[in-house]
Order: C-alpha cells, then sequence, then structure tokens
C-alpha cells in the first residue's frame, strides 16, 4: 500500500501514541520535533482569519502581510519625502517671484479715461500696469473715484462692478466685494481686490500705483 | 565594540511607523506655509517670503534625515 492512501485521521491505538511515550520510542507524529516557525515567518491575513478560512484566491496567492505593510509603509516615507521636496521648490518659487517684482519697481503712471467722459455710476476697463492686467474704474460719486483689479482674489475671473448695489460682483462663485473699499463682502474670496491709485489731473484720471492688500 | 543586533521585522515596521508620524507632521507643516505664504505674497506682503523659504528648507533636510535613517534601518534588518 502506497503511503498516500493513509488516512491522516485513521484512529491510532491509544497505547501506541501516548503523549506519555512521546520521545521515547519514536512514535509521535514527525512533525512534533520539526522546527517551530519563527515570529518572522507567521502571517495574518487583514480580516485576521485562519488561513484554511480564506477565499480561494488568496489561499492560491498568499502574501507575507507583515512584509507588505512594512514595505508599503517604507515607501510611503520615501513619497512623501519627495513630497515635502515639491513644497520646498514651491517656496523657493515664491521668493524669486518676489525678487522678480522688486526688481521691476513701481508702475508708471497712465491716463486712464477723462473724468468728464465717465458719469456717476459709470464704469470703465483698462489695463494696468501691464497689457495683461485688467483693472476697472468705477465712479461712485461726484467726486470720488474707485479702481480695482479686474481679477478675482479667489479664482481670477473677471469682476463685474454693480454700482447701484455698491458691489464688485464675480460670477464664478458668487463671490462679492465691497465697492468703496474692495474687501470681499461674501462668497470664497480670501484677499480685497488690489487698489489701483488713482490721479486726477487737469481733467484726466490717471492710474499711479497698485496697492495689494492682505486684509 | 558594541554588538549591534539586526532589526526584526517587527521592530522595522515599527521604526517606519514612527518615522512616517514625524514626516507627516513636517509635510502638513510645509503645506501649511506654502498656503499661508501664498496669501501673503499674493496681498503684497512680502517680509515672511523669505523666513518661510528657510522654515520650509529645514523641514525637508530634517525629512531627508529620516530618509536616511530609514535606509539605515532597512541595511540592519
Amino acid at each position: 500500500m502506497a503511503t498516500r492512501d493513509i488516512h491522516p485521521k485513521a484512529p491510532v491505538d491509544a497505547r501506541i501514541d501516548s503523549a506519555a511515550r512521546e520521545g521515547l520510542t519514536g512514535t509521535a507524529p514527525a512533525n512534533l520535533y520539526g522546527p517551530a516557525l519563527e515570529r518572522e515567518q507567521i502571517t495574518i491575513a487583514p480580516d485576521f482569519r485562519p488561513p484554511e478560512l480564506q477565499p480561494a484566491w488568496r489561499q492560491d496567492f498568499p502574501i507575507d502581510w507583515p512584509q507588505d505593510q512594512y514595505v508599503e509603509r517604507r515607501d510611503f516615507v520615501k513619497f512623501l519625502v519627495l513630497t515635502s521636496f515639491a513644497l520646498t521648490v514651491g517656496q523657493f518659487w515664491i521668493a524669486g517671484e518676489n525678487w522678480l517684482r522688486r526688481r521691476l519697481g513701481l508702475a508708471e503712471a497712465r491716463r486712464i479715461a477723462s473724468l468728464a467722459a465717465l458719469p456717476v455710476g459709470g464704469a470703465v476697463v483698462f489695463n494696468y500696469p501691464g497689457e495683461h492686467d485688467p483693472c476697472v474704474l468705477v465712479r461712485v460719486g461726484e467726486r470720488e473715484l474707485v479702481a480695482y483689479s479686474q481679477k478675482c482674489t479667489h479664482l481670477s475671473c473677471a469682476v463685474i462692478p454693480r454700482p447701484a448695489e455698491g458691489v464688485l460682483h464675480c460670477p464664478c462663485h458668487e463671490g462679492l466685494f465691497d465697492l468703496r473699499s474692495g474687501r470681499p463682502i461674501a462668497g470664497p474670496p480670501p484677499r480685497p481686490l488690489p487698489r489701483i491709485q488713482l490721479d486726477v489731473r487737469g481733467g484726466d484720471v490717471f492710474a499711479t500705483g497698485v496697492e495689494l492688500r492682505t486684509v | 565594540m558594541a554588538l549591534r543586533r539586526p532589526f526584526t521585522r517587527e521592530q522595522q515596521t515599527t521604526v517606519v511607523f514612527g518615522m512616517l508620524a514625524f514626516v507627516v507632521i513636517l509635510v502638513v507643516l510645509q503645506l501649511w506655509l506654502l498656503t499661508a505664504t501664498m496669501n501673503a505674497y499674493l496681498g503684497g506682503d512680502d517680509g515672511v517670503v523669505w523666513p518661510a523659504a528657510i522654515a520650509s528648507l529645514v523641514c525637508l533636510l530634517l525629512n531627508l534625515g529620516l530618509l536616511r535613517y530609514l535606509g539605515r534601518v532597512t541595511r540592519r534588518g
């Protein structure tokens, strides 16, 4: 009879193989004296169930879970350090931009409109200080003019003045700015609109500078 | 010469978890620094730009030091 034909759970006479005789006669099962698994070799599936209760795919492709967890966390640390490098590069990019902005200095004064052509409540769009920096000038009173960058401080959509309501409206995300101060009063914009400094010379309105503000 | 036993896998995992906690805190700090600095820069307040850049660089150096230690732990394992 071949060894494979022996049923592993076939009854054995207790007098032949008893705990008291193990090791004395050599009749104890061989695996009893086999090397025990090291702690390092024990693997437990994420659901903590024993291996025989695991789904077939997990039994077919067993994974060393503690090792998998170790490698996963180690690689995540490496990825985070790479993220840290990217954030540092971003900080120095801002510093570089700041250096360039300081180097460019103040913008030159530029005529933007005639005061006579702008009625109270009227608005005119102009570009200042660069050709791609849209701004809006609003005459809010007989002797009162305000001008702001037209880029919303949230996501740079163009704001639309509503002098009758006393606000500048950003249609993208329903942001509202106070017309007289340029400060955000509703919606997601985090900062006031950059204020364009104005000067009236001989009936003409000139833009003379840009005032950036955080609050 | 002191006997340097290799780290067991459990010890290595514990070290990596601890290191991960430090690195996450530093990266979150850097992210906050970047957003706060960007807000200040766009608002014309450029006094914080260079101190924030240096602080971020210090965080990066700390992270690189931890990564170097991680490599040593892995080699000892």
